[in-house]
């Protein structure tokens, strides 16, 4: 029962937390939109926050103990950067990462 | 009104149903909830890489307020969509709620790239159908996925680095956007910093609160540098 209350929570808060990103502007911003500060942090604030958590996700999935330390998440994550650079396809880059990634992790290699 | 709204959202159809289908394998093969939490999570959160950032949060049942703080982060960049809609969805009436809870990235790029008329309550009745269609997609694509993930049986190991592949993209789009690559810098650093001083359960947390500093300083900087502070903004 304490499963379904967190994952009713989860589920409200997440919902909460997102809406409330898309209506604050609608909310508070109506006479501010203009202000430097609020357009520099808007320009620069999303792409830095993908960028860490790229890294701090990447840094979770691999094997820091393995004999090449983090080489079974770092590889996929270069391959993905690569065919994302090279095609510019959004679902590729993420296919071809994550089966790589998969492949990686079943077979054992670089274990 | 109907077909002319389909053929417009078509592209984001071919979008949302493979990357739906994504979250919903990727929810029922690394969770033990009901398949139908998936397309629930569709409707009533509707963001792609919030719900596959919200899977790794759950399997690791993170706490609430990281769980808050993650999402409100990861959607930040809403912020700066509203922004430039503001008129736009002005005098929407009912229909404005939705048409704010539906500004996904895609529906964004949607509704500020499609010529307008004059009349402008026939445009927000077209806006909110176009939003509505979306999210349609968006659902079904959860609901396919998880069907598909709870039915078909496969070795599903590593199927989670989806979502580090999903932000190196969004990253990699991000920059190309911007012509600069000082936020991926900047990233990378505060990223660097909260994984040496602090346990996986803050490092997202002090990160951004790290990167935010970085930006307020850099802005300080800027504006020091140029007197004139708006020219750094064209």
């Amino acid at each position: 029962m304490t499963d379904t209350y967190y994952l009713a929570a989860f589920i409200a808060i997440s919902a909460a937390a997102t809406f409330a990103t898309r209506v604050v502007p609608f909310l508070f911003f109506e006479r501010h939109t203009e202000h430097p500060l609020l357009q520099h942090i808007g320009r620069f604030l999303p792409a830095a926050v993908m960028a860490l958590l790229a890294i701090v996700f990447l840094q979770r999935s691999a094997n820091w103990s393995a004999s090449l330390p983090g080489l079974d998440a770092i590889l996929p994550g270069l391959l993905v950067v690569a065919v994302h650079l090279w095609r510019r396809n959004a679902l590729l880059s993420i296919a071809v990462g994550t089966v790589a990634y998969m492949a990686i992790q079943q077979s054992g290699w670089l274990a | 009104m109907n077909q002319n709204v389909f053929r417009l959202t078509l592209p984001i159809l071919f979008g949302y149903i493979p990357l739906g289908m994504a979250f919903g394998v990727l929810f029922t093969t690394q969770l033990d909830y009901a398949w139908w939490i998936a397309p629930l999570m569709g409707l009533v959160i509707y963001a792609g890489s919030g719900q596959i950032l919200a899977v790794s949060l759950l399997a690791a049942n993170a706490g609430l307020l990281e769980v808050a703080v993650a999402m409100f982060v990861l959607n930040a960049r809403h912020l700066f969509y509203g922004l430039s809609l503001l008129g736009r969805f002005r005098g929407a009436g009912w229909r404005k709620g939705y048409l704010i809870f539906g500004l996904t990235d895609e529906t964004y790029s949607l509704l500020t790239s499609r010529p307008l008329s004059s009349d402008k309550h026939h445009e927000q009745e077209v806006d909110f159908r176009i939003t509505a269609f979306n999210q349609a997609y968006w659902i079904a694509g959860c609901g396919i996925g998880a069907l598909l993930g709870e039915m078909v049986a496969f070795d599903s190991t590593g199927i989670e680095f989806a979502l580090v592949a999903l932000f190196i993209v969004l990253t990699i789009e991000q920059i190309k956007a911007l012509g600069d690559s000082f936020p991926l810098w900047a990233g990378a650093f505060a990223a660097g910093i909260s994984m040496v001083l602090v346990g996986p359960s803050h490092q997202l947390i002090l990160a951004i609160a790290i990167v935010t500093g970085i930006l307020l300083i850099q802005y300080r900087q800027l504006k020091n540098r140029l007197p004139a502070a708006e020219a750094s903004h064209d």
